[in-house]
């Protein structure tokens, strides 16, 4: 991050707002709850299984909601040849991986919903990159297609439990896995080949993109390729591509999503802090003929980075005694108020409160005990 | 420059798990020396190890305090943690297996008690063959379940088989083979790219040419 800039994780979530709005997105706000059916339908969608339950006074079982996209894809409507523009920022309950608690994470995101042509997609994954500059400089933005995978697997009619070790071992990265896989199921050296080249490409589309199109000759797969580098061409018009990474290890449930999907990491931050794709899938699952992408910022991820220790409670902190009368108290902290910063009074110092600027009022006259830069 | 993090698990395993990336140019010689300390630097080399419990590695490679570590499949099976596996090292190799008693029998009309260190191991292996189990966690000494009536198998790692075999024991299954794995925090990898993809490329080499 920006030491000069230090900000807090709910003004860059304000910010991430204001800059979707920009952009034309409408906010949408919704309930915290929804019914836990929703939930059970779409179990595999969801990052983790458990939900928060509770029973309606009505009888019916509700659910705290884990998840944003399903209630706003839930919530609209097919509306033929436009395209709905939504952000929002909400919590959603689920089970923290470290702590097997359930916690409240905060997410910012977007969802674009409707005849998606390749102004949307372009359009989401420059908000997605922009997204993630807000937060820092050093960033890095993972850039899928699960049209080569989808390829394959539709070629080589796997078991499904063999398909999904084989995702485990690309979202890993995880050749000797992948190539052992390969062999136990007599999958053919051709579409091996293929599987370990997405495994082992990444980096940047210059180096990237020849090796696939070498790897991968089916017109689906050619089709991608180019959707790929016309959005990267695009990018680097505004700037944006040097922060993205092919990497075909992102791989999301193709049960829920096809086409274009990412994931950001910044500097500092041990998880990825955004997520997204294309999920016209999900849309079909749900009854809707539209499609859609979108992504999230997991601010939970971000906090510890966001709201570091160079962020003060109070900027100015006034101590005062019965020296000086009440009334005139007020008149200094109005004046310190009126120069824009956040201004305090107190008898003592409190042991908890980090102020930048202590000052002590006496008789009268105020002097500084300490005031940092 | 920013330092390389490495996360070594302490024994023998750890121990030449660091003779390959010193051979892959990242020395630290004060790693060498005896004594209690537990992180090692070498800033001119831009590496920094430090020795970990062996179950714990994977904990500070998720969470980005080592941006690599060694750790067994045993762990990443148990723990499934979020982080790229980039090579199978080949050393500390062992096996997941079912063992018990020489004279057990599977009584399938009633749930399977299953004493283990790796629950999760264990009931994916049952839930896989679609067969009801009693699960008893236990820290260590897990051959002594079955001998004293408490469990009817045990799901635990098995390298030679005498610790099985001097208990009157037998292995029954083999659920998995286990082996050391070099592994990567998945923003590690995008940030320090150059320096990972290197010592990748250099352990691979060096497998190549022991095999």
């Amino acid at each position: 991050m920006n030491q000069n800039n230090a900000k807090s994780a709910s003004a860059v979530s304000d910010a991430l707002c204001a800059m979707y709005g920009a952009y034309g997105y409408k906010q949408y706000n919704m309930s915290k709850f929804e019914a836990y059916d929703l939930y059970v339908r779409n179990k595999d969608f969801l990052i983790s299984d458990s939900v928060i339950t509770f029973t309606d006074t009505n009888g019916q079982l509700m659910a705290l909601k884990p998840d944003v996209t399903l209630s706003i894809v839930k919530n609209n409507r097919d509306e033929p040849g436009c395209v709905q523009r939504l952000y929002y920022q909400e919590n959603v309950y689920r089970i923290s991986k470290g702590t097997h608690c359930f916690r409240e994470l905060p997410q910012t995101g977007l969802e674009c919903m409707g005849t998606i042509d390749m102004f949307c997609l372009f359009d989401v994954i420059r908000l997605a990159c922009l997204s993630l500059r807000a937060v820092s400089d050093d960033c890095v933005l993972d850039l899928s297609h699960l049209t080569p995978v989808r390829v394959v697997f539709e070629k080589l009619q796997l078991a499904k439990h063999v398909q999904d070790m084989m995702l485990t071992c690309i979202g890993e990265k995880n050749l000797h896995e992948l190539r052992r896989l390969c062999v136990d199921n007599a999958v053919d050296e051709t579409a091996a080949k293929q599987l370990e080249t997405l495994v082992s490409c990444s980096g940047e589309a210059q180096t990237v993109l020849p090796k696939l199109r070498q790897t991968f000759d089916d017109p689906a797969s050619k089709a991608a390729f180019s959707q790929l580098e016309e959005i990267l061409c695009e990018l680097q018009k505004v700037g944006l591509s040097d922060m993205i990474r092919l990497d075909f290890s992102v791989i999301s449930d193709m049960k829920y999503y096809n086409g274009f999907v990412f994931k950001g990491f910044v500097q500092g931050v041990p998880n990825s802090v955004l997520s997204g794709g294309q999920y016209d899938p999900l849309m079909r699952r749900m009854g809707r003929h539209d499609g859609a992408i979108g992504f999230a910022v997991y601010f939970d991820e971000l906090a510890r980075l966001l709201d570091d220790d160079t962020i003060y409670d109070l900027d100015t902190l006034l101590l005062y005694d019965d020296s000086t009368p009440w009334q005139a108290v007020e008149q200094i902290l109005r004046d310190l108020r009126n120069g824009g910063v956040s201004v305090g009074a107190q008898r003592t110092l409190p042991a908890q409160l980090r102020c930048r600027r202590v000052l002590k009022l006496e008789n009268g006259e105020v002097t500084t005990v300490y005031e940092n830069a | 420059m920013k330092m390389l993090n490495i996360a070594l698990p302490k024994g023998r395993l750890g121990e030449k798990a660091y003779g390959m990336f010193e051979c892959a140019g990242y020395p630290c010689p004060s790693i060498k020396e005896n004594n209690r300390k537990l992180i090692f630097e070498n800033e001119a080399a831009g590496v920094r190890y430090f020795w970990v419990k062996p179950s714990d590695v994977a904990i500070y490679v998720e969470r980005g305090a080592a941006d690599l570590g060694i750790v067994g499949k045993d762990i990443l099976l148990e723990y499934a943690p979020d982080v790229y596996e980039l090579l199978d090292l080949g050393m500390g190799k062992c096996r997941m297996a079912v063992a018990a008693k020489k004279s057990f029998h599977d009584d399938r009309r009633r749930a399977l008690i299953v004493a283990t260190k790796f629950t999760n191991i264990a009931s994916r292996y049952y839930a896989q063959q679609g067969r009801d189990i009693d699960i008893i966690h236990l820290n260590g000494s897990i051959e002594l379940a079955p001998i004293l009536s408490l469990s009817d198998v045990i799901v635990d790692i098995v390298e030679t088989g005498t610790t099985l075999k001097e208990n009157d024991l037998e292995e029954k299954e083999t659920i998995v083979p286990i082996s050391a794995r070099l592994i990567a925090n998945k923003s590690s990898y995008k940030f320090q790219n150059e320096a990972i993809g290197h010592i990748v490329k250099s352990m691979a080499q060096q497998l190549e040419e022991q095999a």
